[in-house]
């Protein structure tokens, strides 16, 4: 009885830290914000629970309109990330001999940790009018003047894409890894094309990293912030960037809420339905590392 | 001969092309960053005007360099503080975590993973908003039933830390917890066997056999904490951690490349981490011919 007893205080125990974590600082704060969002202001000093903040929210088209292309350019370099990552993830896991394999995971496991800030700013000195690629223009007279290559969408996507596309290459990396070699032979060998081999052995074999991938790159690039402001400027429309303006410029907190939990709802169920579509799992996938 | 290379010279050549000229995109805009930091001009631009240490060194305005600058090294060392209380809060609620999800069963046990797994796709943002929001709500409380004024649940680095501790503890719990998944019970039976007490086997066989894990996650930690933006953004005060001070000047434009030399020490400097904490986590004691990469 005495080891019961032991076992119980121990699981006891371990369990207050980690009630305390997720509950003070994750399942508490986001009720509260949910709460909030759901205030509204009759008059000074006076609130009102109702869905005023979210009506208010749809019937105003930049904020909603603000949303979708969030979203759907989220999904663009989601996508785009996966098409550029795959071949470079493939190379790693398959291609490369086994030293060069540990020296080009090591190139792009370093990088990762770089912040967004400094590439961000590298994009910046890259592509601003004063910029390097600008100044190589004209030198070789392919341009009059100065170009101004910042501030437009295709840069967001490109820099975007740079910002989130290791993430996508470390979990196909180490799926493929797993994959013995002698499926993709016994794929030749039955007669398949590369094509054929490609979708019908090796995508069906990293599905479980291509959505951990997409999942974790679709929510870092629908909340980033610091990208879309610094390359896209004024013309980003970014929705996080309309939450930090109702909180802070603003300082609506009540409708900044109910923006923040239509992100978080619009995400989720982004990520939902590609769970659902794939068969998998959010604990199996994300934290499979 | 490898089966997953293409068979074509020409085919080859264009996948290998392809991974280089990937390469190349990864590494274009770093190196631009750092080239400039040793710029002998106010401008980060080209034309090239010549090689100069004065944006690490330089004391006074207008070359004003990093080592000279008083808000960047306030930025510098609150972003020091910040992360090395987040990542030490970080590594040890993760510990416990990683016991309680590899070694205790308890009812509800999958639903609480997937909740400790959930702050990883919570976007930055929005883990700041919910931290500010919370923290506000009791300073209101307790300021209009009790008159007391809590400064510290205002924003400012208390709150930074707090909401950088929300996310960075589930990424030491995941780190962790594969590592002690790893190790053979049987080691710490033969040590209870042995005579030994259980504090004596967690402190001889448990934590030593997690130390890799402990110390790489721990450095994760620190560097996320250290570079993170969106979450710190919401929850900023007066006392600003670098990544903020450098963002404002972003913004403002016209800045020196004094920045240029910032993002180099901080590519350096997270570069040398991340590369330390990735040699950690590998198995020191095979041979490395025989070690699966990770």
């Amino acid at each position: 009885m005495k080891t019961r007893d032991a076992d119980r205080l121990a699981l006891i125990l371990l369990l207050t830290p980690f009630v305390m974590w997720i509950g003070l600082l994750i399942v508490l704060p986001h009720a509260g914000v949910v709460l909030l969002s759901l205030r509204e202001k009759v008059a000074p000093r006076m609130f009102e629970y109702g869905l005023g903040n979210y009506i208010a929210f749809l019937k105003e088209p930049i904020y909603l309109n603000t949303l979708m292309r969030t979203a759907v350019m989220s999904l663009l370099v989601t996508a785009l990330a996966l098409l550029v990552a795959f071949p470079v993830a493939f190379y790693i896991a398959k291609v490369a001999r086994a030293r060069s394999r540990a020296a080009l995971l090591l190139l792009c496991l370093v990088p990762l940790w770089v912040s967004d800030l400094v590439r961000a700013f590298g994009w910046i000195v890259l592509l601003r009018e004063t910029g390097i690629v600008s100044s190589a223009l004209q030198a070789l007279g392919l341009a009059a003047g100065p170009v101004e290559l910042l501030y437009n969408d295709a840069t967001v996507v490109v820099g975007l894409v740079y910002t989130v596309v290791l993430f996508m290459i470390v979990p196909l990396v180490s799926t493929l890894d797993g994959m013995d070699d002698s499926l993709i032979e016994a794929g030749f060998n039955l007669g398949g094309s590369r094509l054929t081999v490609l979708r019908r052995i090796v995508v069906p074999y990293a599905m479980p990293g291509i959505v951990s991938g997409s999942i974790i790159v679709f929510m870092l690039t629908a909340g980033s912030y610091l990208t879309p402001v610094l390359l896209g400027g004024k013309t980003s429309m970014w929705f996080t960037e309309q939450i930090y303006d109702q909180f802070i410029t603003r300082f609506n907190w009540e409708s900044g809420a109910a923006f923040g939990v239509s992100l978080l709802v619009f995400t989720s169920l982004v990520v939902w339905i590609g769970l659902r579509l794939t068969g998998q799992q959010l604990a199996t996938t994300v934290a499979r590392r | 001969m490898n089966a997953a290379e293409p068979r074509s010279a020409l085919l080859r050549a264009c996948y290998g092309g392809y991974v280089v000229l990937f390469f190349v995109y990864l590494v274009a805009p770093l190196a631009a960053a750092c080239v400039f930091a040793f710029h002998d001009s106010e401008f980060a631009a080209l034309p090239w005007r010549g090689f100069t240490l004065d944006w690490f060194f330089g004391a006074a305005e207008p070359r004003l360099g990093m080592f000279h600058d008083r808000r960047l090294l306030v930025g510098l060392a609150n972003s020091l503080v910040v992360g090395l209380v987040v990542a030490t809060a970080a590594t040890a609620i993760g510990t416990t975590n990683a016991f309680l999800f590899e070694r205790k069963d308890f009812p509800g046990k999958r639903v609480l993973f997937v909740l400790m797994v959930i702050p990883l796709v919570i976007p930055g943002v929005i883990l700041g908003i919910s931290i500010l929001v919370f923290a506000s709500s009791i300073a209101n409380t307790l300021e209009e039933r009790l008159d007391l004024e809590l400064t510290f649940l205002r924003p400012g680095l208390v709150l930074v830390v707090l909401g950088q501790l929300s996310f960075l503890t589930t990424i030491t719990t995941l780190v962790i917890a594969a590592r002690l998944r790893k190790l053979d019970g049987a080691l710490e039976e033969a040590a209870l066997n042995l005579g030994a007490g259980r504090a004596r086997v967690l402190a001889t066989v448990t934590l030593p056999f997690l130390r890799p894990a402990l110390v790489a996650g721990f450095l994760v930690a620190f560097l996320v904490s250290f570079e993170n933006f969106n979450t710190t953004l919401m929850l900023v005060g007066s006392d600003a951690p670098l990544t903020i001070t450098m963002y404002d000047r972003m913004v403002k434009g016209g800045s020196t490349p004094v920045l240029n030399a910032v993002s180099l020490f901080l590519i350096l400097g997270s570069g040398l981490l991340a590369l330390i904490s990735i040699l950690i986590q590998r198995e020191p004691t095979r041979p490395a011919a025989a070690t699966p990469e990770a």
